[in-house]
This record gives structure tokens, sequence and C-alpha cells, in this order.
């Protein structure tokens, strides 16, 4: 569903620091697969991510959703695009301070302009899916790193996108945690939904609910499995 | 407008409010300078604009026409005789003397002004006093004022009673006497008068009319009573303008204060614009969040600063300002200005306060919501 | 020059606005030369970024273009005691020759200003920026219009003294004062006014409704508003304002904004002006739908703004019709 043709990007072009993250990946993304990215730290695959998701655009080659091209569109329409199918659980959750969990999870449908009343339903039952009911009034800055994650989830999921994407999601976490992600992660997959992580956790990468691994290594793809 | 636009602005609302609410402190002293900025401009245009108020509240019953005695250039007690000359002229409907003056008393250490009122002056021996009067002597009425006539003879007044005017600015220092005890009292012959008033019966005419009285008695000083309306709104339009432009500085500095306040953002406000936009907001949308913040506190700085700024001219009678008007008459302190609410002068302070702010907060602003989406990501 | 309050805001509104719009242009000149869509480059994030910016201003530009029309017509209006003579806002604008034409000029960058933000929205529309050269060389020859009209107001400002003999409206539009051009309209009969306005709000109506249905005819319509601004402003010199006054020689358009007469004009001008923009806009955005990412979206923002112009026209009607008929006075006998 996703399709990258020889993406490159470039930070700082035309300075005398420039510096290319990505140097020409070609990639095909199935739908409703986990994927996990690898590689050593730098090698770009936070970057690749934000490529995928729509979350910046490619100094240079394509970015395929479907049969659209969204490597050339305007911020506008890339955000609708972002906003509607995708989903995303950054590395240290980016819950925002002094507003309780629900409301965080509201943040990504308030621009879509659904009825309060509606998008708050929506917001605990996803809650209540990932056994977060009870926290739901609290503020966001008390929860543990666990619980921000999950709360990261579900905010992930209020649009209902078909595609998550995570950042290191189990950099913070002990294994018990860890493990009880992946059983989310199981869940999701179900549901049909398509999921790309980064990972330097052994344990993510070997998990049965992978599908494919991708490794990268300066900014290049170097073996896939 | 659609139901979903509706609830889109309710829930951008929602968020601005409550993004002003967790970084209190910060807003809070912006809102407190804003609304100190408008405190201050609006009790200038306020009070600017009741004195002007009061001023025609004078005029309206002022005569149209007023003719004075030039002696050497200087004003000069007017013969009678001419009060037939100027009946004579075509055009004026009436015309009588004035009997007005200043009187210091030294008791007080304060300037009166005394009148014999044109209708119903008080009888002989009796006075209508101000409430400036009243409060400075401390009389009530039936009480007994005494003064030094020109002579040297002391003369006695009773209080008839105290004045209530819809103007305290005109009335405070007024100090009415009958006829007989004017003259007694400056040693003003009879068949002289302070000045002489005119009404003129066709309003258009009054100009031609002045002529005529002017070329009839060439000694005289014609006073018209547009004129001085004309020259009252546009000194105090001057002033006003004037002091207005020195507080420009203040605007100025005001704004380079709002632009500061916008663009230092705070790490976390940068982190939570950049979250923003990673799960799902546009440019446009942050843009919309940050405009309705400044808009709840422009609105709320200019409602409380006029407030506090009505408050202050009118209900306090311009503390802030007593130095300036003490320098005028010793009785004035105490008087309350009518109030009065214009809507241009609301417009136009409007603009010069929420429009620098405005204009001052657009580039920082934009700045703010043009983080790159992606950084949260790091 | 007079110093007064209201024109010192006046002249500050007019002179940031210039700025404003001077500072973007080259940007502007940028986006014209370099503009390219299918770009990653950072230049091209940066330049998309920028007309964020420009947008905005633009805004703020309309906004207080808006504020500073009313603002010049309630501070002519208030200035008028200032001039021997003059009794409303006419008088002062007379005193020179400069006060018309900078009536004229604020309305004008109003206009201008509005337009250019419904192009602004349509090319907001299309996913690849359709009309960005276009709106952009527009912002070209809208930047010199706002700076004149700043300059013209400021030359009136300075040439104001007080106490100048002017003539108002009474003897002014009565038809024996000075030859202008508002004394020709003043001077139509009541019945072609009348006519003439009937006429063009039909003309508007029958084109917008031709619109609705067939999608077709948008600068019909756009003319159409274009000529019932005019007509509506000449019927409302000539014969509404009558009417409101209740006087057969009283031919004033902006008495009618004073509380005197319960504020009424605001009820006649705003739906006038709006439904203007919105007519006008919607035929520039019917005008856009063959740009292929527009051919969607600018039709259904064409309806949208023709819908919305229907609308304020209909209600300029109702009032300009309440008005005349709860008048006491009589232009027109009844046949027998
Ligand atoms: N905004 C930026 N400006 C300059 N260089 C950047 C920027 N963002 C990323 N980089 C560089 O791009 C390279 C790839 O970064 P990226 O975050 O994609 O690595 P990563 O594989 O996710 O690393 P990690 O495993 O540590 O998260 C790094 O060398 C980084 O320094
Ligand atoms: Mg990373």
């Amino acid at each position: 569903m996703i399709r990258l043709t020889d993406v490159r990007k470039a930070f700082n072009q035309g300075r005398h620091n420039e510096f290319w993250a990505l140097k020409g990946i070609d990639l095909r993304l199935a739908a409703g697969a986990v994927t996990v990215f690898r590689g050593p730290s730098g090698s770009g695959k936070t970057t690749l991510l934000t490529m995928v998701g729509a979350l910046a655009r490619p100094t240079s080659g394509r970015v395929h959703l479907e049969e659209r091209d969204i490597s050339a569109m305007p911020e506008r329409f890339l955000t609708e695009i972002r906003r509607s199918t995708f989903g995303f659980v950054f590395q240290n959750f980016n819950l925002i301070k002094g507003l309780s969990v629900v409301e965080n999870v509201m943040i990504p449908a308030y621009p879509v302009g659904l009825p309060h009343g509606r998008l708050k339903a929506r917001a605990m039952d996803l809650l209540e899916r990932l056994e977060m009911a009870d926290k739901a009034e609290a503020r966001a800055e008390w929860l543990s790193g666990g619980e921000a994650q999950r709360a990261a989830i579900a905010r992930a999921l209020i649009n209902d996108p078909r595609v998550l994407i995570a950042d290191e999601p189990t950099a913070n976490l002990d294994s018990e945690r860890s493990a009880q992600f992946l059983s989310i992660v199981a869940g999701l997959k179900r549901d049909g939904r398509t999921l790309l992580m980064t990972s330097h956790d052994p344990m993510v990468a070997e998990a049965a609910v992978v599908d494919r691994v991708v490794s990268l290594r300066d900014g290049r793809q170097v073996e896939a499995r | 407008m659609t139901a979903g636009w509706i609830s889109r602005q309710r829930h951008l609302l929602d968020f601005a409010l409550s993004s002003l609410g967790r970084r209190r402190g910060k807003n809070l002293g912006l809102l407190a300078v804003y609304t100190l900025v408008v405190f201050v401009l609006a009790s200038v245009m306020l009070f600017s604009h009741a004195i002007r108020h009061e001023a025609r509240l004078v005029l309206k019953d002022s005569p149209e026409v007023v003719v004075q005695k030039l002696v050497a250039g200087r004003h000069d007690l007017i013969p009678a005789g001419h009060l037939e000359a100027i009946r004579g002229v075509r055009g004026v409907r009436a015309a009588e003397g004035r009997l007005w003056g200043y009187l210091f008393d030294p008791a007080a250490a304060a300037n009166y002004t005394l009148m014999v009122p044109r209708d119903q002056p008080p009888a002989p021996g009796t006075a209508l006093i101000g409430s400036g009067v009243a409060a400075v002597r401390d009389a009530a009425p039936g009480d007994t004022l005494s003064f030094r006539a020109h002579d040297g003879q002391l003369v006695q007044f009773t209080v008839a009673g105290t004045l209530e005017r819809d103007s305290a600015l005109v009335s405070a220092d007024l100090f009415l006497v009958s006829e007989a005890d004017f003259r007694r009292l400056f040693g003003v012959p009879e068949g002289r008068f302070t000045d002489i008033v005119a009404s003129v019966r066709n309003p258009r005419e009054i100009r031609t009319v002045a002529e005529k009285i002017d070329a009839a008695l060439p000694d005289t000083r014609i006073i018209l009573r547009d004129e001085i309306l004309r020259t009252y709104d546009s000194v105090f339009d001057w002033r006003e303008g004037m002091l207005l432009v020195l507080l420009s500085g203040a605007i100025l500095a005001f704004g380079i204060f709002a632009w500061e306040k916008a663009s230092g953002l705070s790490a976390e406000e940068r982190r939570e614009i950049g979250i923003l936009k990673a799960v799902g907001w546009e440019t446009s949308d942050v843009i919309r969040l940050k405009t309705l913040e400044g808009m709840v506190i422009s609105l709320t700085a200019f409602l409380a600063g006029y407030v506090l700024g009505y408050l202050h001219v009118f209900h306090f009678g311009a503390p802030l300002f007593e130095p300036v008007l003490k320098g005028w008459a010793v009785l004035y302190p105490d008087f309350r200005l009518t109030p009065f609410v214009d809507e241009l002068q609301v417009a136009t302070l409007f603009f010069f306060t929420v429009f620098p702010y405005t204009v001052a907060t657009v580039v920082p602003i934009w700045r703010a919501a043009t983080v790159d989406p992606d950084q949260v990501m790091r | 020059m007079l110093f007064q309050p209201a024109i010192i805001a006046l002249i500050l509104a007019s002179a940031v606005s210039t700025l404003m719009l001077a500072s973007s242009l080259p940007f502007v000149v940028r986006v014209l030369r370099r503009w390219d869509m299918a770009s990653g480059a950072e230049t091209q994030l940066e330049m998309e970024r920028r007309t964020y910016l420009v947008a905005t201003l633009l805004k703020l530009v309309l906004v207080a273009q808006g504020a500073a029309l009313v603002l010049f017509v309630f501070n002519a209006d208030r200035m008028a005691s200032l001039f021997t003579g003059a009794m409303c806002a006419v008088g002062t604008l007379k005193v020179d020759r400069w006060g018309f034409p900078a009536l004229y000029l604020h309305m004008a960058v109003f206009f201008l200003s509005a337009f250019w933000l419904v192009l602004n929205h349509v090319d907001n529309l299309g996913w690849d920026y359709p009309l960005i050269r276009l709106k952009y060389a527009a912002l070209l020859g809208l930047a010199p219009v706002v700076a004149v009209a700043g300059g013209v107001q400021l030359a009136y400002f300075l040439g104001l003294r007080a106490d100048v003999i002017t003539s108002c409206c009474s003897t002014l539009f009565s038809g024996n004062g000075i030859t202008v051009t508002s004394n020709a309209l003043a001077a139509m009969p009541h019945g072609v006014a009348l006519g003439l306005l009937a006429a063009g709000l039909a003309a508007v109506a029958a084109s917008g409704a031709h619109f609705l249905l067939r999608g077709s005819g948008g600068v019909v319509h756009a003319l159409a508003s274009a000529a019932v601004l005019g007509i509506g402003l000449a019927a409302v010199v000539s014969t509404i304002s009558v009417y409101v006054y209740e006087l057969p020689h009283h031919h004033c358009p902006f008495c009618l904004l004073k509380r005197e007469y319960g504020h009424v004009g605001y009820a006649l001008y705003l739906p006038l002006f709006l439904g203007t923009v919105c007519g006008v806009g919607g035929g520039i955005a019917a005008r856009t739908r063959r740009h292929p990412s527009l051919a969607l979206a600018a039709p259904r923002a064409a309806r949208r703004l023709v819908g919305v112009s229907l609308a304020c026209f209909a209600a300029f009607g109702v009032v300009a019709l309440w008005l005349v008929l709860r008048s006491h006075l009589i232009l027109f006998e009844a046949a027998p």
C-alpha cells in the first residue's frame, strides 16, 4: 500500500553542513503487515518514518500511498492524509502536559469537527479497550511509562487510521511492559491495521507478530527479511 | 456554516482557553501590561472627551452673540447706551446687559465667579452658591458670608441655597447675587454692564448681524458662540491628539513587548505546537488557535482597561490627572464629570490598542505555527 | 492638519497596511520566479511556509481596512462641527478635492483585498497551488492601490483646516449646488432609481439561480453583482435616503448610519457590500475550475459564495423595500 521510490532526504541543504540522512530508498510496504526498521543509531530510521508517515516531504524521490503521490503535496493536504491515514506513537510519547489523558486522546480529532460528546465517547471507548479508563481524568504528566504509552496509542487511534507508526516503542519500557505492548500490536494487526516500527530491541525484531524486518545503514537499505 | 465548522471552532476555543490557562504566569503578566496601556489611553480619551462635553453643555445655554467694549485693546465696562444700538440692528431678537466678574476670597484662598442671573436673581443680601463654594466655606443655607467691597466696607450675604446643575464643572465656583449687591461690591456704576449678549432671529444670519453690530459700534469686540465651539473642539482634539502622539511611545513599547512575549515561546510551548502538527493539525489550525488566544487576551484587556478608565475618570474624578487640573483653579478638584461614552471614541481606542498588538504578534504566531512537525520525532 | 485621535488611527492603519504589503513584495517576486511545486528542496518548503504569512497579513489588511472604512465615515461625520457649513460627512469630505477620492479608494482597497482572499481560499482547495502565480501577481497590483489610498487619505487629512467654509448634503444634493458626480446621482428620478434597482436585483437573482441550477454563468453573476453595488448606492443616494429622512431634498448616504436614524445604514450597506464580495468572488471561483485540481472544489466553493451573495442581496432588497414602505413620505401618487 505504501511505495517509496528512490527517496532521499537532505538536511541543511546547500549549506556547509549539508547532510543526506537518506540516500535512495526503494521499498514497498504491504497493507496489514507488521514491519520493523532496524539499524545503528543515526542510520535514518526515524527520518524514513517521517517520510512514510507524511510528516515531512522527501528532498527527492516519490512516496506513493495507494496510487496517490504524496511526496509533492502542499502541507494542507498532507496533513489531511496524515490525520486520516496514520497514527503516531512517539519515542517519548509526547503527551501534552497539563491536560487530562482523555483530552490528550481527543486532540488529533479537533480539526475534524466531530461534536464534542461523540468524540469524548469514542476516546473513552479506546481508553477502555487499552485498560486505561480509570486514568482518563488523570493529568498526562502523572502517568507511568507504560500508561503514557497506552495513552499515546489511544491518541494515535482516535481518527481510526489504517497505519500505526511507532518510533522506538519499547525503549522506555521494562520487558514485561514490552510484552504487553507486543500483545497490543498483535490485537491491532488482527483488526487489519498496518504497523510500522523502529526498534533497537531484539525482543521486538524477533517477535512472532513481526512479518518483516528492514535494516538500514548510513541512509541505505542493507538487507531485508 | 456547517455543524462541523461550528464544533471545530468550539474545540479550538476550548483548547485556546486551556492553553492560556496552562501558561497562567506569562499570560497574566501580558494581560496586566495590556490592561494598563488600555487604561491609560482610555482615561486620556474619556477625560478629554468629557471636558469637551462639559464645554458644550456650558456653551449650549450661552448666548449666540457677546458684545464687549474695548478700550486700548482691553475689555472694559460697556455703557447701557450700546444696548439700544444693538437692538436697533435688523435681525437681532433681543439684547441685554450682563454683570459678572471674579472675586478673590482670602478666607478660602479661592476665586469665585460672581454673577447676576438673568432670571430670578436672589433678593438683595442673599446669594446662591455653587457646590465648590459651599464645600470650601463649609456653608449651608442660612449661613452668612461676608466680603470686603471695593471701598473696603463689609458686605454680607445670607446663603439662600446651593446650585445643582448637570455640569459641576460650570457651577462649582458660582456665586449668584442681586444686581444691587453686585454693583455695591465692585463699584460698578448704574448704566454700565460687564458685557452685552444678543440673540438672533435666524441662526443663518448670525454672521451678517455680527458684521452690522461691528459697523455700528466700532469700539466693541464681538464673540460668536459657534466660533467658540469650533475653537474648543479643535483645541481639545489637538490636545488629545498631542497626548496620544506622546503616548505612542508607550504603544510602541507595548508592541515590542507583545512581540517579545509572542516570539519568546517556551520550549514547552514549541513542543506542544510540534505535537499538534504531528498528530494532524494544520499550520492554519495553529494560526487560528494562536489568533484566538490573542483575541481572548485582547478583548479581556480592552474591556478591563476601558472599565477601569471609566471608573477612574467618572467615579474617582480622574485622580491621576489631578495635578494637571489643580493648576486651573482651586475649586475644581472635587468635581465629577458627566459620564459619556462615544462609539467613535471606543472604536478609535480599539484601533490604538488591539491593532498594534495584533500586528506585533502576526509574525511570531506564524513562526511558531510553521515549526516542522517531524521535529517531535527527535 | 487636524490632530485628532481618529485621524491618527486611520493614518496608522493605512501606513501599517502599506508596510505589511510592501514588506512581502520581495517574497512575491521570488514566488513568481522560483516556485516549483514538484521540488522538495528546502527553499521550496520555506516558500510554502511563507505563503501562510502572506495570507494572514492580507486577512489583517482586510479587517483593518474594513474597520478603517467605517471609522473614516464615522469620523468625517463627527468632524462636521469643525467646518462652517458642514452638517455631516458629505460636508467634511467636500472640504477639499481629496475627500471623496479617499473614500472611494478606501472602498476599493476593501473590495480588492476581499477578492484576493477569495482567490487565496480557492487556491488552497487545490492540491498543487494551481493559482499561486496568479494570486501573487495580483498582489503586485493590490499593493500600489493600498499605498495610493493611504497617500490620498494623508493628503486629505493634511489639507484639513478647521473653519473652511464648505457646502453640505442639503445644498450639495439639492440640485442648485455645485455640479459634482454625486449630484448627478442625487438628481436621478426616483422612479428610474427604484426601477434600475429592481432590474439589477432581478438580474442578480436570475444569474445566481441559473448558476446554482446549471453550474454556468458565474461571470455573469459577478458582473451583475458589481453592477448592483453601483445601482444600489445610487438608489440609496437618490431615493432610499429621501424616504428615510422624509425630506424630499435630503440625499445623504452617510446620515443613515447615525443614531438618529437607528443606524439603519448598516442594514443596507453590510449586505450590499458582502453580497458584492461574494457575488464577484463566486464568479472568480467559477472561472478557476479549468484547473484540473480545482475541477471539483472550485464549483463547490463558487456555489457557496453565490448562495451567500443571493442571501445578502435579498436582505438588501428587503431592507430597502421596508424603508420605502414604512416611510410617511409619498413620492409616487397612487394611480387613480
Ligand atoms: N533536523 C536535522 N538537521 C540535521 N541533521 C539531522 C536532522 N534530523 C536528523 N538529522 C541527522 O540525520 C541522521 C539520521 O537521523 P535519524 O533520527 O533518522 O536516525 P535514527 O536511525 O532514527 O537514529 P536513532 O536510532 O538514534 O533514533 C542523523 O545523523 C541525524 O543527526
Ligand atoms: Mg530514531
